[in-house]
């Protein structure tokens, strides 16, 4: 990111030094008594009606200024919840870079603008007009090109996180034993970041319905209002819906999938750290959405196979895991 | 002023009612049709914005204690119709469209003066039927995009009611848009170029191309979904074989763009503000054009992004986040072009420049998160939220309806001849601009952690938050007040504005305050140049510091 | 402000607007546009339907070739005798005019016949299935655009009556305007044809 940042500086720079980023007319400008009409645009950074080259060491300090406040907002300001998941970091990287890009854009076009606003604004007893610039061409291209590199990093970017998120790993047939007939419409694949731990992968069933959620374990056939699983462990959740479109988020894994009547969906993530987080309907489902919630208990391994060991009806734990791991 | 009566006043054949009587009329004139549609949407804003007073109230406290859940339900689809439908499209649109766009291009109306008509007369039957409904029968509980099975599975005839009355807007907004297109593209006098008109007419020609090619998708989506309800076919009904997701693509076919129907006129009308208030030309005039048209295509093909947690395959994930991602750079080019055009001007710090600095600061932060909701790890999360919440209310609202405010006091002197107070105008820009940030800025953090859109009861953690948002929303309510009395007190005691107190060169201040029926006495002024404020440099004349007498000599 | 002026269609002509031209074809034809995009929408669910829905089992949804043919080539006869009608009132032909019209719209209704044989020969209902449904909606909205085209197309015969009348060799627009409304059903009939029957 300070890569980009600065880039961007370096272009202002040269833009501003090579001094004629303006149609030629405005070369013949001679008159300095009148200080507004005598400082034309040459970068869109303030402090530009200075003297040559001041006024592009000002743009540098006040883009580095920026950039580096921006890299401060970012990195240091946290509007997240904790993180409970091994995608949760993944996604809180690239939040902190789209809030440290969009805290540096922010923060300069309203500085511009308000900085216009007071340096430009019409005082007592002026009359005439501005200045009749009515565009530059080397401009446009400089803030055409720029968000064009910048929308296009962050697009590549997300990307990149997505994949390692497991966004990109075909779906249908991984881990699901038993559901390979079945089509899976979509979700979240569990992707490259467990693809070492893929074979223990718990499998749970999801049905959501006006207005609830139900989770089946099917290797130990228990039915639970509440979602319990290990932390470190790979989950992959299959999802249906009975009557109306749901979602299933919880907040805290940074993940959300819908689930479609007659579309099952899959949703895949490893939980890291213990703890009762909110499962949270984010689907309009009817009058009593708002309180459609459960709860996820993610436990130690061993609290949760005692709480498994004292729940599963038909299959003992050493079975479940020998069918998990084949 | 004077009105050159024609010759045979005694015998007219199709008289057209005077006074204010014609605002109730059948009236073909595109100015009246431009005053109904501002004042019949701003009467929905008031009814929309009590529903959204509605909504705060209930989220005061976590619990759901202010209204049964099925009525905030009813309440939230309504308050998204009203607003959408029925306040920021008909008037960004048919308002100042109808007004502006046959002044721009020279004409004495529009090119289809009766449809013009029918489109309006759609709207107030329409935006009754949907009232009613609620008070009838009760409303839609489906929200607006009525997402089926939820809407087939609610009671029927509210949603059946919602459908004919969108249906009926969508016509109106066609017949619109084709009525726009015309009029640019066929109307113009002659000697007048494309490349020559005001920005706000490319903005509603690249809008009206929207109108003409999404809203009829959304209609036929519609009549499906209806026959789903009625006919008891199953298009949208998984438990008849029907695929719900077909739905939300056909949906945001539409009301993707309908994003872009909202906020590209209103591009164009702080394109037509800034300058005026600025004294300065518009920068960068073609590449605004091209960047209008560059939104144009890219809103058609990026709906998906709306359902990016739909379960929509990979492949489609990826080509939706990159168009979309990319819609931030025409938007962009836009934005630095407003800042450039301020840039060394002579800025009158007005009501109508306030209020569109306000839409820029507010659109910007909208973009950001914009361009963050593209992203399909970062959408995930945030998707369905109060994020998201926040995010479309920066757009259409910080966006839209801060320019519509800035348009009234811009375009008020021309509509009635009189000026608005500029004492209570900043007072209505101030308590509009802190209300709404304290409304929606907090909204990013509550759905950040852990708060779904369309709730009427949520974690108590977020009790403060939602309360601060409500207190914003307060805030809102009360600037409307300044507004009306302003609006209405001036109309009768204002002072008098005269032809052109802006000193502006677009063609409809060079005519009377308010205009005569057919716009100009006499042939049409032929402006070249709509945006030739500004002293040339090197031509600099100090003891002229009246500028340039550009208006006065009528160019 | 008395603003007491009567609007009249004359006043709209004068200045610099005398001989201003007629733009009701091209608004048609942006309508059309807009008419055709609700194709469109539903050409696109059915495909979709298609490409994600398999049929279930035990469901019925199939289509004969043979009527839906003889379906295209009355349209499409009917598209040629309509232009042939628009010739005969170039040519300040009423009579000729009138009988190509009678006949464009007798083919027209021919077509909505045959549908409606077709439709009462199916082996499926409206609410049989997906594609049965969408198979009814998308023919069913086309069979409307017909309805109204025959309409158009006899009201035109009946305005053409006269030499003197609405349409003449002159100024035709209501026969224009049903001319262009016919052939963009026609076209949209041959697309229909082709995706919801040879697909």
């Amino acid at each position: 990111m300070q890569k980009m940042t600065s880039c961007c500086v370096d272009v202002c720079n040269t833009n501003a030094e090579k001094s004629s980023p303006f149609p030629d007319r405005n070369k013949a400008l001679t008159i300095t008594s009148w200080r507004t009409a005598a400082s034309p645009i040459r970068c869109l950074k303030p402090g530009i009606d200075q003297v040559q080259i001041p006024s592009a060491i000002l743009t540098l300090v006040i883009g580095m200024a920026l950039a580096l406040g921006g890299l401060w907002i970012g990195q240091n300001i946290n509007l997240l919840p904790i993180d409970a998941s091994a995608n949760a970091p993944i996604y809180d990287e690239l939040f902190k870079v789209l809030f440290t890009i969009g805290s540096i854009l922010f923060v300069g076009i309203v500085g511009l603008l308000v900085f216009s606003l007071i340096r430009f604004r019409r005082r007592s007893g002026q009359l005439g007009d501005g200045l009749a610039i009515e565009g530059n061409l080397p401009l446009e291209i400089f803030w055409t090109a720029v968000p064009a590199v910048v929308v296009l990093f962050v697009g590549l970017y997300s990307y990149d996180i997505y994949d390692r998120m497991g966004g990109m790993v075909p779906l249908a047939h991984d881990h699901m034993g038993g559901a390979h007939e079945e089509q899976i419409w979509g979700g979240i694949s569990s992707g490259s970041i467990e693809s070492a731990a893929a074979t223990n992968v718990l499998p749970v069933e999801v049905t959501a319905m006006q207005f609830a959620f139900l989770f089946h374990y099917p290797e130990g056939d228990i039915t639970s209002g509440e979602l319990h699983v290990p932390a470190d462990r790979p989950i992959t959740l299959r999802m249906e819906a009975k009557d109306v479109i749901h979602a299933f988020w919880v907040p805290e894994f940074r993940l959300k999938q819908d689930i479609i009547p007659g579309q099952p969906t899959q949703l895949s993530f490893t939980p890291t750290r213990t703890g009762r987080y909110p499962i949270v309907c984010a689907e309009l489902c009817g009058p009593y959405h708002g309180g459609m919630r459960s709860t996820v208990v993610v436990e130690s391994p061993e609290d949760w196979d005692s709480w498994y060991g004292q729940n599963a009806k038909a299959a003992p734990e050493e079975e479940t895991l020998t069918i998990a791991n084949a | 002023m004077t009105i050159s009566l024609p010759p045979e006043t005694s015998s007219p054949p199709r008289l057209q009612p005077s006074g204010w009587l014609r605002y109730f009329s059948f009236s073909v004139d595109h100015k009246v049709i431009g005053l109904q549609y501002l004042v019949c949407g701003f009467v929905f804003y008031l009814i929309g914005g009590a529903l959204a007073g509605a909504i705060r109230t209930e989220l005061t406290s976590p619990v759901s204690d202010f209204m049964a859940r099925d009525v905030y339900n009813q309440v939230l689809t309504l308050h998204g119709t009203v607003m959408i439908f029925l306040w920021i499209v008909p008037v960004v649109n048919g308002a100042f469209g109808n007004y502006l766009i046959p002044f721009y291009v020279g004409a004495r109306d529009m090119a289809f003066p009766r449809l013009n008509a029918v489109a309006f007369w759609l709207i107030p039957p329409a935006g009754l039927m949907l009232i009613t409904s609620y008070f009838l029968t009760g409303a839609a509980q489906s929200g607006w995009t009525a997402y089926p099975p939820l809407s087939i599975t609610t009671p029927a005839t509210g949603q059946i009611i919602w459908i004919l009355s969108v249906l009926l807007l969508g016509g109106s907004s066609i017949f619109g848009g084709i009525n726009f297109i015309a009029t640019i593209l066929k109307l113009r006098r002659p000697g007048l170029k494309l490349m020559q008109l005001p920005m706000y007419c490319w903005a509603m020609l690249g809008t009206s191309i929207l109108v003409v090619l999404s809203t009829p998708v959304l209609a036929g989506t519609l009549v499906l979904l209806s026959f789903d309800i009625v006919a008891h076919t199953g298009f949208f009904n998984p438990t008849l074989g029907g695929n719900v997701v077909v739905y939300q693509h056909l949906f945001w076919f539409y009301s993707h763009p309908a994003v872009y129907i909202m906020v590209l006129p209103a591009f164009g009308l702080v394109s037509e503000i800034l300058p005026v208030h600025a004294r300065k030309p518009l920068f960068g005039y073609v590449t605004m054009v091209y960047s209008i048209m560059a939104i144009v295509v890219l809103g058609l093909i990026v709906w998906a992004h709306h359902m990016f947690t739909s379960g929509t395959p990979p492949w489609m994930r990826l080509f939706f986040t990159i168009a979309t991602a990319f819609i931030a750079v025409p938007t962009g080019i836009k934005f630095f072009n407003w800042l450039a055009t301020l840039w060394g001007g002579r800025i009158s710090l007005n009501s109508a420049m306030l209020f569109s600095c306000g839409f820029i600061v507010n659109f910007v932060l909208g973009g950001i998160t914009g361009v963050a909701l593209a992203q399909v790890p970062f959408d995930i999360h945030v998707h369905d939220t109060y994020f998201v919440v926040a995010h479309f209310h920066y757009i259409v609202f910080g966006g839209s309806v801060f320019v519509i405010f800035a348009s009234v006091y811009h375009w008020y002197p021309k509509f009635t001849g009189r000026m608005l107070n500029e004492d209570l105008g900043r007072l209505h820009c101030a308590l509009t601009f802190i209300g709404f940030n304290l409304c929606f800025g907090p909204q990013h953090w509550l759905g950040l952690n852990g708060m779904p859109r369309r709730v009427a009861e949520y974690d108590p953690q977020f009790t403060l938050i939602n309360q601060i948002s409500s207190v914003g929303a307060l805030l809102m309510a009360i600037s409307t007040l300044p507004f009306l009395w302003n609006v209405i007190h001036s109309a009768l005691n204002g002072p008098v504005a005269g032809d052109n107190p802006w000193k502006a060169l677009t063609p409809e201040w060079l005519t009377s305050s308010p205009p005569p029926v057919e716009n100009w006495i006499g042939e049409a002024p032929l402006v070249e140049e709509p945006y030739g404020y500004g002293v040339p440099p090197g031509e600099l004349d100090l003891s002229a510091a009246s500028g340039r007498d550009l208006w006065s000599s009528g160019k | 402000m008395t603003t007491t002026v009567p609007i009249k269609e004359q006043e709209h002509s004068h200045g610099e607007h005398a001989g201003h031209p007629d733009h009701r074809m091209f608004g048609l034809a942006t309508f059309l546009v807009a008419d055709a995009m609700t194709f469109a929408g539903f050409f696109a669910a059915y495909l979709t339907f298609k490409a994600v829905n398999p049929l279930p089992d035990g469901a019925i949804y199939e289509l004969e070739l043979p009527l839906p043919i003889l379906n295209t080539v009355l349209l499409l006869v009917s598209s040629a005798t309509f232009h042939r009608a628009g010739q005969a009132i170039r040519q300040d032909d009423h009579g000729r005019c009138r009988r190509w019209l009678l006949i464009t719209a007798g083919l027209g209704m021919a077509f909505l016949v045959s549908q409606m044989v077709e439709y009462f020969t199916l082996p499926f209902g409206l609410t049989d299935n997906l594609y049965a449904s969408t198979f009814f909606a998308a023919t069913g909205f086309h069979g409307l655009h017909v309805t109204l085209g025959a309409l158009m197309t006899l009201i035109v015969w009946w305005q053409a009556r006269q030499p003197q009348g609405r349409v003449t060799a002159a100024d035709h627009f209501p026969l224009e305007a049903a001319e262009l409304y016919w052939h963009f059903v026609d076209g949209i009939w041959v697309i229909l044809f082709v995706i919801l029957y040879l697909l």
